[in-house]
Protein backbone atom coordinates (compact mmCIF):
# COMPACT_ATOMS: atom_id res chain seq x y z
CA UNK A 1 0.00 0.00 0.00
CA UNK A 2 1.41 3.30 -0.84
CA UNK A 3 1.65 5.73 1.77
CA UNK A 4 3.40 9.52 2.73
CA UNK A 5 5.86 7.94 5.05
CA UNK A 6 8.35 5.12 4.30
CA UNK A 7 10.39 3.58 6.96
CA UNK A 8 13.77 3.22 4.68
CA UNK A 9 13.47 6.61 4.02
CA UNK A 10 15.26 7.60 6.91
CA UNK A 11 18.12 6.10 5.58
CA UNK A 12 17.56 9.00 2.53
CA UNK A 13 17.59 11.99 4.78
CA UNK A 14 20.94 13.03 3.51
CA UNK A 15 19.44 13.23 0.59
CA UNK A 16 18.42 16.38 1.67
CA UNK A 17 21.78 17.88 1.12
CA UNK A 18 21.96 17.70 -2.66
CA UNK A 19 19.27 20.83 -3.17
CA UNK A 20 21.62 22.89 -1.09
CA UNK A 21 24.56 20.99 0.37
CA UNK A 22 25.84 24.27 2.33
CA UNK A 23 22.86 24.42 4.50
CA UNK A 24 22.87 20.59 4.75
CA UNK A 25 26.46 20.87 6.17
CA UNK A 26 25.81 24.07 8.77
CA UNK A 27 22.46 21.98 9.94
CA UNK A 28 24.34 19.11 10.34
CA UNK A 29 27.12 20.65 12.32
CA UNK A 30 25.18 22.58 14.57
CA UNK A 31 22.82 18.93 14.85
CA UNK A 32 26.26 17.32 16.06
CA UNK A 33 27.11 20.02 18.30
CA UNK A 34 23.32 19.77 20.24
CA UNK A 35 23.53 15.98 20.60
CA UNK A 36 27.20 16.57 22.28
CA UNK A 37 28.31 16.07 25.33
CA UNK A 38 27.71 19.55 27.52
CA UNK A 39 26.02 20.76 30.47
CA UNK A 40 23.29 17.83 29.43
CA UNK A 41 24.77 14.50 29.14
CA UNK A 42 24.38 12.81 25.73
CA UNK A 43 21.81 10.31 27.06
CA UNK A 44 19.95 12.60 28.77
CA UNK A 45 19.84 14.74 26.01
CA UNK A 46 18.27 11.33 23.97
CA UNK A 47 15.39 11.20 26.27
CA UNK A 48 14.65 15.16 25.39
CA UNK A 49 14.80 14.27 21.62
CA UNK A 50 12.44 11.30 22.06
CA UNK A 51 9.98 13.08 24.01
CA UNK A 52 9.76 16.04 21.33
CA UNK A 53 9.68 13.22 18.82
CA UNK A 54 6.44 12.24 20.27
CA UNK A 55 5.19 15.98 20.53
CA UNK A 56 6.26 16.59 16.86
CA UNK A 57 4.87 13.28 16.02
CA UNK A 58 7.60 12.27 13.72
CA UNK A 59 7.41 8.66 12.68
CA UNK A 60 11.59 8.67 11.64
CA UNK A 61 12.42 10.46 14.72
CA UNK A 62 10.63 8.62 16.80
CA UNK A 63 12.77 5.38 14.93
CA UNK A 64 16.06 7.11 15.36
CA UNK A 65 15.56 8.42 19.04
CA UNK A 66 14.30 5.05 20.31
CA UNK A 67 17.34 3.34 18.94
CA UNK A 68 19.31 6.67 19.95
CA UNK A 69 18.13 5.80 23.71
CA UNK A 70 18.53 2.89 24.24
CA UNK A 71 22.00 3.16 22.66
CA UNK A 72 23.08 6.10 25.39
CA UNK A 73 22.02 3.45 27.83
CA UNK A 74 18.37 3.97 28.84
CA UNK A 75 15.58 1.42 29.10
CA UNK A 76 12.15 1.21 28.50
CA UNK A 77 11.06 2.33 31.98
CA UNK A 78 13.17 5.88 31.49
CA UNK A 79 11.55 6.52 27.82
CA UNK A 80 8.15 5.39 28.62
CA UNK A 81 8.60 8.14 31.29
CA UNK A 82 9.75 10.69 28.40
CA UNK A 83 6.76 9.99 26.38
CA UNK A 84 4.41 10.53 29.40
CA UNK A 85 6.13 13.65 30.06
CA UNK A 86 5.17 14.64 26.49
CA UNK A 87 1.70 13.75 26.93
CA UNK A 88 1.33 15.83 29.80
CA UNK A 89 2.76 18.61 28.63
CA UNK A 90 0.50 18.28 25.25
CA UNK A 91 -2.62 17.42 27.37
CA UNK A 92 -1.88 20.51 29.83
CA UNK A 93 -1.37 22.87 26.59
CA UNK A 94 -4.90 21.85 25.91
CA UNK A 95 -6.15 22.40 29.12
CA UNK A 96 -4.70 25.47 29.96
CA UNK A 97 -6.35 27.03 26.68
CA UNK A 98 -9.79 26.18 28.33
CA UNK A 99 -9.31 29.44 30.51
CA UNK A 100 -9.61 31.32 27.20
CA UNK A 101 -13.04 28.97 26.63
CA UNK A 102 -14.09 30.55 29.98
CA UNK A 103 -13.07 33.82 29.41
CA UNK A 104 -15.19 33.92 25.79
CA UNK A 105 -17.75 32.05 27.76
CA UNK A 106 -17.97 34.13 30.44
CA UNK A 107 -17.72 37.51 28.16
CA UNK A 108 -20.43 36.66 25.99
CA UNK A 109 -23.14 35.05 28.38
CA UNK A 110 -25.46 36.39 30.28
CA UNK B 1 8.58 -13.70 21.15
CA UNK B 2 9.02 -16.46 24.00
CA UNK B 3 12.39 -17.57 25.56
CA UNK B 4 14.04 -20.56 23.99
CA UNK B 5 14.42 -22.93 26.63
CA UNK B 6 16.18 -25.70 24.23
CA UNK B 7 19.72 -25.01 22.10
CA UNK B 8 19.22 -24.60 18.32
CA UNK B 9 20.83 -27.97 17.46
CA UNK B 10 18.19 -29.43 20.29
CA UNK B 11 15.63 -28.05 17.93
CA UNK B 12 16.48 -29.00 14.90
CA UNK B 13 17.07 -25.72 13.67
CA UNK B 14 18.71 -24.95 10.20
CA UNK B 15 20.79 -22.16 12.54
CA UNK B 16 22.53 -24.56 14.23
CA UNK B 17 25.00 -25.07 11.39
CA UNK B 18 27.73 -22.94 11.19
CA UNK B 19 27.74 -22.85 7.23
CA UNK B 20 24.30 -22.08 7.15
CA UNK B 21 25.15 -19.35 9.39
CA UNK B 22 28.07 -17.84 7.28
CA UNK B 23 25.71 -18.50 4.24
CA UNK B 24 23.32 -15.67 5.83
CA UNK B 25 25.97 -13.17 6.61
CA UNK B 26 27.10 -13.87 3.00
CA UNK B 27 24.13 -13.05 1.54
CA UNK B 28 23.99 -9.66 -0.81
CA UNK B 29 22.55 -6.62 0.77
CA UNK B 30 23.67 -4.20 -0.35
CA UNK B 31 25.85 -3.56 1.94
CA UNK B 32 29.89 -3.20 1.77
CA UNK B 33 31.60 -6.54 3.11
CA UNK B 34 34.32 -6.23 6.20
CA UNK B 35 37.28 -7.35 3.96
CA UNK B 36 36.38 -4.60 1.28
CA UNK B 37 35.74 -1.89 4.19
CA UNK B 38 39.10 -2.79 5.80
CA UNK B 39 40.79 -2.89 2.48
CA UNK B 40 39.40 0.65 2.22
CA UNK B 41 40.62 1.72 5.45
CA UNK B 42 43.69 0.26 4.96
CA UNK B 43 43.55 -2.34 7.15
CA UNK B 44 43.94 -5.25 5.03
CA UNK B 45 45.22 -8.10 5.91
CA UNK B 46 44.17 -8.12 9.63
CA UNK B 47 47.32 -9.46 11.48
CA UNK B 48 48.17 -10.36 15.32
CA UNK B 49 50.53 -7.99 17.51
CA UNK B 50 51.44 -10.65 19.66
CA UNK B 51 49.57 -13.07 21.90
CA UNK B 52 48.33 -12.09 25.51
CA UNK B 53 45.38 -14.10 25.63
CA UNK B 54 45.30 -18.16 25.37
CA UNK B 55 41.00 -18.40 25.54
CA UNK B 56 39.97 -21.48 26.28
CA UNK B 57 36.04 -22.63 25.53
CA UNK B 58 35.93 -25.77 27.73
CA UNK B 59 32.31 -26.59 25.97
CA UNK B 60 28.62 -25.62 25.63
CA UNK B 61 27.30 -27.51 28.35
CA UNK B 62 25.64 -24.44 30.24
CA UNK B 63 22.69 -23.75 33.08
CA UNK B 64 21.47 -21.39 31.43
CA UNK B 65 19.65 -21.17 27.46
CA UNK B 66 20.50 -17.21 27.07
CA UNK B 67 18.94 -16.33 23.89
CA UNK B 68 21.62 -13.91 22.65
CA UNK B 69 24.28 -16.93 23.46
CA UNK B 70 26.55 -16.94 20.07
CA UNK B 71 27.70 -20.24 21.41
CA UNK B 72 24.27 -22.03 21.24
CA UNK B 73 25.01 -23.00 24.52
CA UNK B 74 22.60 -25.24 26.81
CA UNK B 75 21.66 -27.90 28.96
CA UNK B 76 21.33 -30.26 26.53
CA UNK B 77 24.50 -29.60 24.55
CA UNK B 78 27.40 -32.42 25.92
CA UNK B 79 30.14 -31.12 23.90
CA UNK B 80 33.05 -30.65 26.74
CA UNK B 81 36.76 -30.66 26.88
CA UNK B 82 38.31 -33.43 27.48
CA UNK B 83 40.96 -34.18 30.58
CA UNK B 84 43.34 -35.01 27.56
CA UNK B 85 43.11 -31.64 25.49
CA UNK B 86 42.92 -29.90 28.95
CA UNK B 87 46.58 -31.27 29.62
CA UNK B 88 47.17 -30.30 25.85
CA UNK B 89 46.37 -26.71 26.83
CA UNK B 90 48.13 -26.86 29.84
CA UNK B 91 51.50 -28.04 27.71
CA UNK B 92 50.69 -25.73 25.08
CA UNK B 93 50.72 -22.59 27.68
CA UNK B 94 53.88 -24.01 29.85
CA UNK B 95 56.09 -23.54 26.21
CA UNK B 96 54.68 -20.11 25.92
CA UNK B 97 54.81 -17.23 27.76
CA UNK B 98 51.31 -16.00 27.06
CA UNK B 99 50.37 -13.94 30.30
CA UNK B 100 46.45 -14.56 30.51
CA UNK B 101 44.07 -17.43 30.56
CA UNK B 102 40.67 -17.20 29.75
CA UNK B 103 38.08 -19.99 30.19
CA UNK B 104 34.98 -20.18 28.75
CA UNK B 105 32.25 -22.33 27.91
CA UNK B 106 29.30 -22.87 28.20
CA UNK B 107 29.54 -22.41 31.61
CA UNK B 108 33.28 -23.45 32.32
CA UNK B 109 32.86 -24.15 35.74
CA UNK B 110 30.47 -27.18 34.59
CA UNK B 111 33.62 -29.07 33.18
CA UNK B 112 35.57 -31.29 35.07
CA UNK B 113 38.90 -29.96 34.11
CA UNK B 114 37.87 -26.50 34.94
CA UNK B 115 39.67 -26.39 38.37
CA UNK B 116 42.64 -27.99 36.90
CA UNK B 117 42.90 -25.18 34.22
CA UNK B 118 42.40 -22.39 36.88
CA UNK B 119 45.33 -24.81 39.73
CA UNK B 120 47.79 -25.51 36.79
CA UNK B 121 47.41 -21.80 34.75
CA UNK B 122 48.24 -20.76 38.82
CA UNK B 123 51.14 -22.91 39.00
CA UNK B 124 52.77 -21.62 35.87
CA UNK B 125 52.20 -18.15 37.04
CA UNK B 126 49.50 -17.24 34.40
CA UNK B 127 46.57 -14.66 34.96
CA UNK B 128 43.39 -16.57 35.01
CA UNK B 129 40.15 -15.53 34.02
CA UNK B 130 36.72 -17.16 34.52
CA UNK B 131 33.90 -16.11 32.50
CA UNK B 132 30.80 -16.88 34.44
CA UNK B 133 27.06 -16.73 34.03
CA UNK B 134 26.51 -16.17 37.88
CA UNK B 135 23.70 -18.47 38.22
CA UNK B 136 26.24 -21.29 38.20
CA UNK B 137 27.43 -20.53 41.94
CA UNK B 138 24.06 -21.69 43.14
CA UNK B 139 24.23 -24.57 42.09
CA UNK B 140 24.29 -27.22 44.86
CA UNK B 141 27.66 -29.22 43.31
CA UNK B 142 28.91 -26.00 42.77
CA UNK B 143 28.83 -24.41 46.61
CA UNK B 144 32.53 -24.22 47.14
CA UNK B 145 33.20 -22.49 44.05
CA UNK B 146 33.66 -18.62 45.08
CA UNK B 147 35.86 -19.61 47.70
CA UNK B 148 37.80 -21.56 45.14
CA UNK B 149 38.33 -18.81 42.73
CA UNK B 150 38.68 -16.22 45.14
CA UNK B 151 42.00 -18.64 46.78
CA UNK B 152 43.12 -19.09 43.42
CA UNK B 153 42.74 -15.38 42.50
CA UNK B 154 41.30 -16.05 39.25
CA UNK B 155 39.62 -12.85 37.63
CA UNK B 156 35.59 -13.49 37.44
CA UNK B 157 34.45 -11.90 34.54
CA UNK B 158 30.47 -12.02 34.88
CA UNK B 159 27.39 -11.96 32.56
CA UNK B 160 24.78 -9.31 33.78
CA UNK B 161 22.83 -6.95 31.25
CA UNK B 162 21.12 -4.94 32.84
CA UNK B 163 20.28 -3.10 36.26
CA UNK B 164 16.51 -3.78 35.49
CA UNK B 165 15.24 -7.26 36.33
CA UNK B 166 12.43 -7.66 33.30
CA UNK B 167 15.55 -7.11 30.74
CA UNK B 168 18.10 -9.18 32.66
CA UNK B 169 15.07 -12.01 32.32
CA UNK B 170 14.25 -11.21 28.66
CA UNK B 171 17.60 -12.38 27.43
CA UNK B 172 18.75 -14.62 30.01
CA UNK B 173 15.84 -16.23 31.31
CA UNK B 174 13.20 -16.21 33.69
CA UNK B 175 14.65 -15.71 37.59
CA UNK B 176 18.00 -15.12 36.44
CA UNK B 177 18.36 -11.91 37.64
CA UNK B 178 17.37 -12.59 41.52
CA UNK B 179 19.87 -15.58 40.86
CA UNK B 180 22.76 -13.06 39.48
CA UNK B 181 22.30 -10.63 42.67
CA UNK B 182 22.50 -13.73 44.56
CA UNK B 183 25.46 -14.67 43.02
CA UNK B 184 26.90 -11.12 43.26
CA UNK B 185 26.35 -10.80 47.01
CA UNK B 186 28.18 -14.31 47.43
CA UNK B 187 31.52 -13.05 44.99
CA UNK B 188 31.10 -9.90 47.30
CA UNK B 189 31.21 -11.55 50.52
CA UNK B 190 34.58 -13.94 49.61
CA UNK B 191 36.20 -10.53 48.94
CA UNK B 192 35.80 -10.14 45.16
CA UNK B 193 35.03 -6.27 44.05
CA UNK B 194 36.41 -4.60 47.14
CA UNK B 195 39.36 -2.53 47.59
CA UNK B 196 42.44 -3.97 49.67
CA UNK B 197 41.35 -7.67 48.48
CA UNK B 198 42.77 -8.04 45.01
CA UNK B 199 40.01 -10.24 43.75
CA UNK B 200 38.48 -8.62 40.66
CA UNK B 201 34.97 -8.59 39.38
CA UNK B 202 34.37 -6.99 36.40
CA UNK B 203 30.87 -7.07 34.92
CA UNK B 204 29.75 -8.07 31.01
CA UNK B 205 26.58 -6.33 29.66
CA UNK B 206 25.50 -7.15 26.47
CA UNK B 207 22.58 -5.05 24.94
CA UNK B 208 19.07 -6.64 25.46
CA UNK B 209 18.23 -6.08 21.49
CA UNK B 210 19.07 -5.18 18.30
CA UNK B 211 21.25 -2.04 19.40
CA UNK B 212 24.59 -1.50 19.87
CA UNK B 213 25.84 -0.69 23.59
CA UNK B 214 25.80 2.36 25.73
CA UNK B 215 29.28 4.10 26.26
CA UNK B 216 31.55 1.93 28.48
CA UNK B 217 32.09 4.30 31.71
CA UNK B 218 28.65 6.03 31.27
CA UNK B 219 26.94 2.70 31.92
CA UNK B 220 29.40 0.99 34.50
CA UNK B 221 28.64 4.35 36.56
CA UNK B 222 24.81 3.77 36.43
CA UNK B 223 25.33 -0.25 37.08
CA UNK B 224 27.92 0.62 40.32
CA UNK B 225 25.23 3.44 41.04
CA UNK B 226 21.98 1.10 41.12
CA UNK B 227 23.72 -2.44 41.63
CA UNK B 228 25.13 -0.76 45.37
CA UNK B 229 21.61 1.63 46.40
CA UNK B 230 19.43 -1.11 45.37
CA UNK B 231 21.46 -4.35 46.27
CA UNK B 232 24.38 -3.23 48.42
CA UNK B 233 26.37 -4.75 45.60
CA UNK B 234 30.28 -3.51 44.59
CA UNK B 235 32.28 -4.55 41.12
CA UNK B 236 35.80 -3.40 39.83
CA UNK B 237 34.70 -2.55 36.05
CA UNK B 238 32.11 -2.97 33.29
CA UNK B 239 32.75 -4.23 29.75
CA UNK B 240 30.24 -3.47 27.28
CA UNK B 241 29.67 -6.17 24.40
CA UNK B 242 28.07 -5.87 21.00
CA UNK B 243 26.33 -8.73 20.17
CA UNK B 244 27.29 -10.82 17.17
CA UNK B 245 25.13 -11.59 14.56
CA UNK B 246 25.38 -15.33 15.04
CA UNK B 247 23.79 -18.56 16.42
CA UNK B 248 20.64 -17.70 18.65
CA UNK B 249 20.62 -13.84 18.46
CA UNK B 250 21.45 -14.51 14.80
CA UNK B 251 17.83 -16.36 15.07
CA UNK B 252 16.50 -13.81 17.24
CA UNK B 253 17.35 -11.07 14.60
CA UNK B 254 15.99 -13.74 11.77
CA UNK B 255 12.52 -14.13 13.45
CA UNK B 256 11.99 -10.46 14.77
CA UNK B 257 12.84 -9.02 10.82
CA UNK B 258 15.78 -7.15 12.77
CA UNK B 259 18.71 -8.73 10.56
CA UNK B 260 18.90 -6.24 7.57
CA UNK B 261 18.44 -3.02 10.11
CA UNK B 262 20.58 -4.73 12.43
CA UNK B 263 23.43 -5.54 10.16
CA UNK B 264 23.22 -1.84 8.80
CA UNK B 265 23.61 -0.32 11.58
CA UNK B 266 27.07 -2.27 12.36
CA UNK B 267 28.40 -1.34 9.01
CA UNK B 268 27.05 2.16 9.46
CA UNK B 269 28.70 2.39 12.49
CA UNK B 270 32.00 0.46 11.58
CA UNK B 271 35.07 2.48 12.96
CA UNK B 272 38.35 1.75 11.85
CA UNK B 273 39.57 3.34 15.22
CA UNK B 274 38.25 0.20 17.02
CA UNK B 275 40.11 -2.36 14.71
CA UNK B 276 43.28 -1.54 16.72
CA UNK B 277 41.92 -3.17 20.03
CA UNK B 278 39.75 -5.95 18.75
CA UNK B 279 40.69 -9.66 20.68
CA UNK B 280 41.67 -11.70 17.70
CA UNK B 281 44.72 -9.59 17.55
CA UNK B 282 46.06 -10.50 20.85
CA UNK B 283 43.85 -13.91 21.42
CA UNK B 284 44.08 -17.36 20.54
CA UNK B 285 40.88 -19.27 21.12
CA UNK B 286 40.55 -23.10 21.73
CA UNK B 287 37.98 -25.28 20.85
CA UNK B 288 36.57 -28.22 22.85
CA UNK B 289 38.34 -30.33 21.24
CA UNK B 290 41.37 -29.03 20.93
CA UNK B 291 40.85 -26.79 17.58
CA UNK B 292 42.40 -23.08 17.39
CA UNK B 293 41.03 -20.53 16.47
CA UNK B 294 41.48 -16.26 15.81
CA UNK B 295 38.77 -15.63 18.31
CA UNK B 296 35.42 -17.63 19.32
CA UNK B 297 33.22 -16.10 17.13
CA UNK B 298 35.19 -17.40 14.48
CA UNK B 299 35.23 -21.03 16.52
CA UNK B 300 31.36 -21.29 16.51
CA UNK B 301 31.17 -20.16 12.68
CA UNK B 302 33.96 -22.96 12.32
CA UNK B 303 36.24 -20.98 10.90
CA UNK B 304 40.31 -22.42 12.29
CA UNK B 305 43.35 -20.46 12.29
CA UNK B 306 44.16 -20.53 8.26
CA UNK B 307 47.25 -19.01 6.29
CA UNK B 308 49.26 -21.88 7.58
CA UNK B 309 48.92 -21.65 11.20
CA UNK B 310 48.75 -24.97 13.57
CA UNK B 311 45.22 -26.33 13.89
CA UNK B 312 45.53 -28.06 17.06
CA UNK B 313 46.42 -27.04 20.34
CA UNK B 314 48.91 -29.74 20.41
CA UNK B 315 50.87 -28.07 17.18
CA UNK B 316 50.72 -24.81 19.61
CA UNK B 317 53.85 -23.11 19.76
CA UNK B 318 53.47 -19.35 20.53
CA UNK B 319 56.34 -17.58 18.09
CA UNK B 320 54.12 -19.48 15.44
CA UNK B 321 51.39 -17.27 15.76
CA UNK B 322 52.45 -14.12 17.00
CA UNK B 323 51.80 -12.03 13.65
CA UNK B 324 49.71 -14.58 11.69
CA UNK B 325 46.86 -13.83 9.65
CA UNK B 326 43.56 -13.49 10.85
CA UNK B 327 40.40 -14.76 9.49
CA UNK B 328 37.94 -12.74 9.25
CA UNK B 329 33.80 -11.98 7.66
CA UNK B 330 31.09 -9.88 8.17
CA UNK B 331 29.90 -11.09 11.64
CA UNK B 332 33.27 -9.00 12.63
CA UNK B 333 31.48 -6.17 11.84
CA UNK B 334 30.33 -6.91 15.45
CA UNK B 335 33.84 -5.90 16.94
CA UNK B 336 34.64 -2.87 14.88
CA UNK B 337 30.91 -1.33 15.47
CA UNK B 338 30.85 2.01 17.39
CA UNK B 339 33.46 2.12 20.05
CA UNK B 340 34.24 -1.40 18.85
CA UNK B 341 33.68 -4.24 21.18
CA UNK B 342 35.55 -7.54 22.50
CA UNK B 343 35.78 -9.65 25.65
CA UNK B 344 37.80 -6.85 27.53
CA UNK B 345 34.55 -4.64 26.40
CA UNK B 346 35.05 -1.40 24.46
CA UNK B 347 37.76 -1.44 22.01
CA UNK B 348 38.29 2.37 21.69
CA UNK B 349 37.64 3.21 25.52
CA UNK B 350 40.82 4.16 28.18
CA UNK B 351 40.48 2.47 31.25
Amino acid sequence: MDTYYHPKDLAHFSGMGKGNPGLWDKFMAYYGAVFAEGALTEREKALIALAVAHAVQCPYCIDACTQACLEKGSNLEEMTEAVHVTCAIRGGASLVHGVQMRNVATKISM
Amino acid sequence: MPSPSRSLQARGSALASPAEQVRILDSEMGLARFDETITGAGLEPLRATGIEVLQINVGKRCNQTCRHCHVDAGPDRLEEMSRETAESCIAALARSDIPTVDITGGAPELNPSFRYLVEESGRLGRRVMDRCNLSVLLLPAQSDLAAFLARHGVVVIASLPSVVPSQTDAQRGGGVFAKSIEALKRLNAAGYGKEGTGLVLDLVTNPVGAFLPPAQKVQEAHFKDRLFREHGIVFNSLHTITNMPISRFLEFLLESGNYEGYMRRLVEAFNPAAVSGVMCRYTISVGWDGRLYDCDFNQMLDLPLAYGAPGHVRGFGALDLRTHRIRTGNHCYGCTAGAGSSCGGATTEIR
